[in-house]
């Protein structure tokens, strides 16, 4: 009886693409983290490090959200639902980067 | 009365029930919402770190004096580089090298990421219906997920032996070492409950719970909620660590 129920069950075969597709994308991940370390240690420090590594974690971001959580092929609606509201975060970041300038020249160091 | 419900459900309105909002199931829609929310939490922490930080002055070396063979001049003056700070390594003494930085975090940067892949297949092995796929898959992103712990413990360890507390740093001002605490412990408890949703939907699969249920949507949603710890993982990587 058990095994009647079992055999019901159809196991689907692989799709070779998406394999390779989800092995492709984790290649990328693998690359920009190598490539962020080379950057630690051969751009001095200054604005334009920071922007290749902003840049570069922006990029990694969108492929796990984007392809490992599948919210690229979800409805846009979604999407943009989840992705929009961020930009409070842009803004918090820019008011509390400048309160930080505004505490080191209280400070007076 | 019948004959009147049937009326009003033949015109097919969106508001009469039976339809997904954004084409997605109830579960998912919650976790997606609960992660924006999780986002909002450790943004939070991570631009506290970025105003903390930029408050305090930042190592000049014509000022505070300069690194001779790799060994940076801690003060509780100014903000320490942290590829000095996090430049240990287990065993790396006995090896015969003490500057290790960030070795030791990008392997557990590759960790998280590998365990994400992991955590993919088992996904996808779900849709196929494939429960040995799904057992194997889940197996080793619990495995990942624990060797990461293992390596966040070592490396809690090392920094509270080398002197910090939540109000005392070696490093460097004590608000450091209490953002790291802050900042990788919220992480890694994510890491932890992570794990243990894992291990219980391994569990349930071998239990065959949803192989009778018909669909693995279960693993779905504890992988988004998987790929969101490597996602926030990505972030401190780059923010704590690397700038």
């Amino acid at each position: 009886m058990s095994s009647e129920e079992t055999s019901n069950i159809q196991v689907i075969p692989a799709d070779k693409n998406k394999i390779k597709h989800i092995w492709k994308v984790a290649g990328i991940l693998g690359l920009i983290t190598t490539l962020e370390f080379i950057v630690a240690f051969t751009i001095p420090s200054g604005m334009l490090k920071l922007s290749i590594f902003v840049v570069m974690t922006i990029v990694k971001a969108a492929y796990i959200v984007g392809e490992f959580m599948h919210l690229k092929h979800e409805s846009k609606t979604l999407m943009w639902s989840i992705l929009l509201p961020m930009i409070f975060v842009v803004w918090m970041l820019i008011a509390f980067r400048y309160e930080s300038w505004a505490i080191l020249q209280a400070r007076g160091w | 009365m019948s004959t009147a419900t049937t009326e009003i459900s033949s015109k097919t309105s969106i508001w009469n029930g039976g339809q997904s909002p954004f084409n997605a199931s109830y579960g998912k829609l919650m976790m997606w919402f609960f992660l924006l929310s999780d986002a909002f939490t450790f943004s939070a922490l991570l631009v506290t770190y970025g105003m903390v930080r930029y408050s305090h002055a930042a190592y000049d070396p014509s000022v505070h004096g300069a690194i001779v063979d790799n060994v940076f001049p801690f003060s509780q003056g100014y903000w320490p580089l942290p590829d000095f700070v996090f430049n240990s390594f287990p065993f790396a003494h006995q090896l015969g090298f003490d500057h290790a930085p960030l070795v030791f975090v990008g392997i557990m940067t590759f960790i998280l990421i590998m365990s994400s892949v992991t955590m993919v297949l088992a996904v996808e092995a779900g849709h196929r219906m494939d429960k040995k796929a799904v057992e194997k898959w889940m197996l080793w992103t619990i495995i990942g997920g624990l060797t990461f712990l293992g390596c966040q413990a070592w490396e809690w360890n090392h920094f509270i032996h080398a002197g910090s507390s939540l109000s005392y740093n070696s490093y460097g001002p004590p608000d450091f070492a209490a953002l790291f605490f802050f900042i990788t412990g919220f992480h890694g408890t994510h890491v932890l409950s992570g794990v243990l949703l894992n291990f219980l939907i391994y569990y349930r699969t071998v239990t065959g719970m949803y192989e009778k249920r018909g669909h693995y949507e279960m693993v779905e949603k504890v992988g988004l909620y998987w790929h969101f710890v490597d996602l926030v993982w990505v972030f401190v990587f780059t923010f704590f660590y690397l700038i």
